[in-house]
Parts: C-alpha cells; structure tokens; sequence
C-alpha cells in the first residue's frame, strides 16, 4: 500500500449538493407545482413562481470514459448555464430555463450518439452490473446484451407508445448487484454446474467453517481429500447460488458450456396502483451467445411487444399478467412451461394455485 | 507494447446500433490509456471463450478507510500486464446527482492521470464508479479528491453510500427533502460508510413519494418513502380543463384507484381520502389537478435485499408516517438501536431483513424498543403457533407478568 499523502483528510464526506444546484432550482426548491412532458425526453416543471424548468433526458450508457464526460460538460456549459445531472437508471438530464435551447441540444446529443427518451410511457435505460468488463463472479456479460436489447428496442425509448412504464435491469449473476429482482423484465445471469473445488489451494485461501455455512441448502461439508482439508459438495442440493464462491475463491462455478441467462418478469417498484412485487421466472435459460445474444433480444421483445398489445393503458407487465393469470400468459407467450418454474425454495407454497379460480 | 488497439471483432459488433456504445467509450480511452487497451484485449477473450478472467476480489484501499475500494486482479497478468491490477474505486455522488461542469472536469482530469479513464455513471447503489486503476495509484487518486472535496464511498459490510431522488429540487411530489436527508445521514455516518464493522451490508435510499424513483423499496436496508397524512390536494379548475381535453377520468383515474376510493360525476372528482392508499397513481395521470396532502412527511420501512443468501426481500413498514425534520434525532436513534441489536446478534453476512426473518419480526420490535402498529402487516397471522408470554401463575388467581 502507498505511503499516505500530507494533510490528509478523512471523512469529510461527498460535496454539499447545494453548490451543484443551477439558480433557478434553488430558488425554487419545493416550490414546484406541477409538471409537463412536452415530447419524449423532454419534460417541464412549472413553479408556484411561475419559473419553468426545461429537462432533455438523454441515455449515457452507463460506461463511459472521461472524454465523453468532458463532451457532455460542453453541452451543459453551452445550453445549461454549466450544469447537470444523472438519474438512477444511468441517463444524463440537461436542466434549463430556456426553452430555446431545447431543440439544439437535442440535435447536438443525438450526433453525440445520445438517445433522447427514457421519460413516460417508454424504456427508461437498462439498469446493469459490471459482467466481464469488471466481475470476477459474473455469468453472462453486462453491457454487451444490455447495448444489444436497447439498440433492438430503440424505438420504445425514443417514444412514447406503450400502455405504462416498462424498467427492464439485467443482473450478471444471482449476487444481483444491479437489483433486478423488482423489474417488469430482468434478465439474469446463471450458472447452471456446482462449483469445482480445487483442493490444493483451498485449505491455503478460505475458512471451511465458513465456506459450509455460507451454502443455504447446507449442500457443502467439511472433508479430508487427499490429506488436505477441504469441502464437499452434495452436488443434488446445489442450487448453484455461488454464495460459497464469494465467501471462497477456490471453488468457481463460472462454466462457458452452461452458463448463461434467465429471464423475469412481472416486477415493479413503484407503489401506483399496485403494491411493488418480484419479478417471476418466465424463461429459465437461454444461452450465452456473445456478441449479441441474439436469443435474448429476441426473447425480450418479444415480451415487450406481447404487454404493449395486451395491456390495458397503464398497466405494468405484471399487472396485466396478474389479471390475465400465469397460464394464459405462458400461452400467449409461447414459453413451455417446465418444473424449474415451480419454486421449490423458501415458502414455495405460497406460490401454489390455492384456489379455483381458472381459466380455460 | 504498442500504442495500437487489439484486434476485437467481436466487440467491435456492439460499436453498431442507436444506443450508446461502452465498446466505443473504452476505445476513446484506449487511446491514452494502456490499460484500457489490454481491457479490450481481456474482453474480446472474454467473448471468444464465454467466461470472464477476473480474479476473486483482494482486500486493497486506502490508508485507514476499510471499504469504497474494490480490489480486482486480471487472471492472464502475463498477458495483459496493465490490468493485472484493475480497482475500482467508488465515490459518493452528490445527493441527487448534481453536478456541475467545473467540478465534474476535475473528476475528469483525475481520473485520466491516475486510472484507466473509463467510469461508471453511476454504479447501482449510487456512487461514482472509477473503473480500473493501480494499487499503487490508490492513494495519490484519494489525495486529489480531497482537494476538490469528493470522498470514497462504501464497500463490504459497512454503510453503503446511501443515494436519494432529485426530491424538492425538481419535483412537485417529493413529500420531504430528500436530498436534505440524504446528505444529513451520509455525514452522520461517515464513520460507518468508510469501516466496515457490521454483520453485512445496510442500504439507505431516500424517496420522496411512493413513486419510488430511487428503487428504495427493493434495494435499501432502510427504505424512506416520502408519504402525506391529509386529504389529496385538488383543483378542480384543473380537473375540469382534464376532462375537457379528452382525458376519461372515469377509465383512466378512478378505475385504476386501488383502494376504490373515488369518483367521477362527470363534473367534479371526490376522494374519500380515510380510504387513500396513497399510491400516486391518480396525482401521477393528473399532476396539474391533483398533488400530495400538505402534512408530508416519510413512512420508515426496512430489510430489502437481492436474493443472496436466505431470498430476496422487500422493505417492510416499521413506521408509518414520520415528519423527517433535521435533525431527525429519533430517526437516527432508531436506526442506532437497530445497528446496536443486528451487530450484537446478527449472523456473518445475514442482512437486516434476514435477521428479523430468523428472530421475528415481534422480537425485533420488542428489542429495539418500538411498538407493534397494524400498518407493519399484510395480515395477521394465520398459524396458531404462538409463543405466548403471559400466563396466570396457580395459587395467585392474578395476571402475571413475565419478566422474561
């Protein structure tokens, strides 16, 4: 480790956001009174002053190097008095008061290669994880399929045509870093193999106490291979979760021939109507196919444009599919049903049909 | 080594398309940075052979901060020597997400001289994402950041940089100042965010409205959901001029109310708002004729997690409505409690959530101190197993207390 530099400092915390804030914000902050989409993209908050707020909301990509950072802070010094913002699903949001500057920087972000959307009854960005570019547990990469299934479904950010809102998150392994558990469509990155434990270097690198209590299905004991201390694994309990692969490196679980992605559906965040929910299992695998992953992005529009047809206005995926019930969406969907979409972990009952109420 | 990019075709694959190209952003800073040419390298045999070439973690970081650093080693150093270290180093954010040019140039530059040039903005939870420096880089990068006041964030089993929504900045619904009490609780609790001393991770993500923008409902330990206590705030000017053009608030407002507490005569909207589930979807289709109550405050729910390890969870109501003034004394005497309990009897890496989940919720209530309410529940339950713990003593012919 570096030796530590003069007059250091600590815990002094990030920067008080007040300084970051344009001067038409603060002076009306929590003065707003309503607000307006204009167009995709583009929206408009009126205050009790009467002051309004113009904001262009453009995709970022999520990575992005400084260079580009630097381009966008050339817009916002040109059209935005030297500020802006980000969101929590990686756009960028230009924030002004004059309405003149709306069309041209449009015009300057779409040449940048910036998507303008993402705001109403449209795909907000993807949010995602790190995948190959940074993670040593991932099962699929992150940015590829993400870069992948928005360049197909362009159009549902660029507009504004569907019933409600759609947030679809993809996640790179079970640990899910990107929280896609709560999204109308996640997809998910799976290992479908138990670890392979390399007993020579296990006993030097992790604790075994540890390593069995870390397996939630109690599937990894203690044992002695080869003289040195090691585990084993009940390879029929392993839902390979690779929670033991976090608490120990020596037993991977990362597998190019089966290895690949699930995809969810049916989740929401937001309390409107009604009350948030997880996600549920609809496609248990598909395989990793890089570069594109065109099977994902099929897969996935396909699901978008099955809701955007079907769903009354304003319903989320998994209000429609609530309404219509889970057979006659696997029906319209195409998707076989299969015994890995029946849980069968904690409280899988309550995920049963208790009732009668059917339809044929 | 030469200053030439690898060859990638395969990624060079999603340099085509509308949507933003990370492939395109990690070329643009390949061309200063070496490390992002053996980054493309490492990444196009990532895709040729299905399989990512990181190492499992490291423990690295800067002098006398526990967590914000994540340590990251490439698996073929031999190949790829300028990533045989690759940190990331998360930073945490200004509440909201404000910025403005001069002091994200700054950024810029920093991260230019000292890291790989490629950044996240932002990661998931929140910060400023620096992908990919040295170890030895690790410290100089701090002492930069000091000077232009941006600290590290959290990491492993601390405070995790907690993140909030753009609150009364820009929005007319926030029910108290979000980013207010983001930045109050992030000083707070500088301490807990830069040493990791808990069982495991603990989230904070502040809404101001069951909206839920910053996702707090499914991602943070402590979820604080703006909420009002009054009646929905009506125009009914503005309701008419809805209904003039076009809207069918009969189809599109009312019969979409959960709780079925409106109507629509035709002229003029009624609420009964003792029925009000507060879910906004009403104020969302009509934001110029409707708006939240004027007693705002926040309700206090806890325990969200992804799956690992016991399932994923969603935040559970542990109070219902609180008023989120500065300094948020009982708030923050609340959450202490919670810490004091979940670190004395929580397991290693067993999440708050899953720690109630395991002990009850009715003994957490009883250990932090804080009042059962029927707002906590979907329901009551429905299995007799109840642990009772009063009983009638023979001989006394009294209720007895126990003490236990």
């Amino acid at each position: 480790m570096a030796e530590p530099t003069q007059e250091r400092r600590t815990d002094y915390g990030p920067p008080h956001y007040e300084k970051f804030l344009p001067p038409i914000i603060k002076k009306n902050y929590g003065k707003w009174k309503y607000h307006e989409i204009l167009k995709p993209g583009v929206m408009v908050h009126v205050s009790e002053t009467g002051d309004k707020l113009y904001t262009v909301r453009a995709s970022s990509g999520r990575l992005i190097s400084v260079d580009k950072i630097r381009m966008y802070c050339d817009l916002a010094d040109k059209y935005c008095d030297g500020y802006l913002r980000f969101t929590s699903r990686h756009n960028v949001e230009f924030l002004t008061d004059k309405q003149e500057n709306i069309d041209p920087l449009i015009k300057d972000l779409q040449e940048m290669g910036h998507p303008v959307g993402g705001i109403g009854n449209a795909i907000s960005s993807m949010v995602h994880t790190q995948g190959w570019i940074h993670c040593h547990s991932a099962a699929t990469d992150a940015s590829g399929i993400v870069k992948a299934v928005m360049d197909d479904l362009i159009e549902y950010f660029e507009e504004m045509k569907l019933p409600g809102k759609l947030r679809i998150a993809l996640a790179c392994c079970l640990n899910m870093c990107g929280a896609v558990h709560c999204s109308d469509i996640a997809i998910l990155g799976i290992h479908r193999r138990p670890p392979k434990i390399d007993h020579e270097k296990l006993h030097k690198m992790c604790e075994i106490p540890n390593v069995t209590a870390s397996c939630p299905t109690a599937a990894i004991r203690p044992a002695t291979v080869d003289g040195k201390q090691s585990v084993e694994i009940i390879e029929e309990q392993c839902m390979f979760c690779a929670n033991c692969y976090t608490v120990c490196p020596s037993l991977p679980l990362n597998d190019p021939l089966n290895d690949g992605v699930s995809i969810w559906v049916g989740g929401k965040v937001s309390n409107a109507r009604h009350e948030p929910m997880f996600s549920k299992l609809a496609i248990p695998y598909l395989p990793n196919n890089p570069p594109r992953g065109p099977e994902t992005v099929e897969a996935v529009r396909g699901l978008v444009e099955l809701w955007a047809k079907n769903a009354k206005k304003y319903e989320r995926m998994g209000e429609w599919i609530e309404r219509i019930g889970w057979p006659r969406f696997f029906k319209m969907a195409g998707i076989e049903f299969q015994k890995e979409h029946i849980d069968d972990f904690k409280h899988a009952g309550l995920t049963y049909k208790r009732s009668t109420h059917l339809t044929y | 080594m030469s200053d030439a990019l690898p060859k990638t075709p395969k990624l060079d694959e999603l340099e085509k398309g509308k949507w933003p190209s990370f492939v395109t952003e990690i070329k643009m800073a390949a061309k200063k940075s070496p490390m992002c040419r053996d980054l493309l390298g490492q990444l196009e045999q990532s895709y040729e052979e299905k399989i990512g070439y990181w190492k499992h973690g490291g423990i690295v970081g800067v002098m006398g901060y526990g967590g914000g650093v994540i340590g990251r080693y490439s698996d073929l150093p031999e190949k790829y020597p300028n990533i045989s270290h690759f940190h990331t180093m998360r930073i945490n954010q200004p509440a909201g997400w404000f910025y403005n040019t001069d002091a994200l140039r700054k950024i810029c530059d920093i991260w230019e001289e000292h890291g790989s040039g490629i950044t996240n903005m932002h990661g998931s939870t929140g910060d400023i994402i620096l992908l990919g420096t040295t170890t030895d880089e690790l410290e100089p990068t701090f002492s930069e950041l000091q000077k232009i006041d941006f600290d590290i964030g959290g990491s492993g089993s601390d405070v995790r940089t907690p993140s909030c929504c753009c609150g009364m900045a820009r929005c007319e619904w926030s029910c108290y100042d979000t980013m207010k009490a983001c930045y109050d609780l992030t000083q707070a609790y500088q301490d807990e965010i830069h040493r990791p001393a808990f069982p495991y991770k603990f989230k904070f993500k502040f809404s101001g409205c069951p909206n839920d923008c910053v996702a707090s409902m499914a991602r943070a330990d402590m979820s604080i959901i703006g909420i009002w206590r009054d009646d929905i705030q009506v125009d009914r000017a503005a309701v008419t001029e809805y209904a003039k053009n076009g809207m069918d608030i009969k189809a599109d407002v009312v019969d979409n109310c959960p709780a079925r507490c409106m109507d629509w005569d035709g002229k003029e909207i009624h609420i009964d708002n003792q029925f009000c589930r507060r879910c906004m979807h009403c104020i969302n289709v009509m934001p110029k004729a409707l708006a939240p109550g004027k007693d705002r405050g926040a309700a206090i729910l806890l325990g969200s997690k992804a799956p690992i390890i016991e399932g994923a969870l969603l935040s559970s109501v542990l109070i219902p409505f609180y008023k989120m003034e500065p300094p948020y004394e009982e708030l923050k005497d609340l959450l202490e409690r919670i810490w004091d309990l979940w670190c004395e009897e929580g397991k290693n890496r067993e999440r708050v959530g899953e720690f109630i989940q395991r002990v009850g919720m009715g003994n957490f209530l009883e250990a932090i101190e804080l009042e059962p309410v029927p707002e906590m529940i979907a329901h009551p339950r429905e299995n007799p197993y109840v642990f009772y713990e009063e009983y009638f003593e023979e001989d006394e012919g009294e209720e007895e207390e126990s003490e236990s």
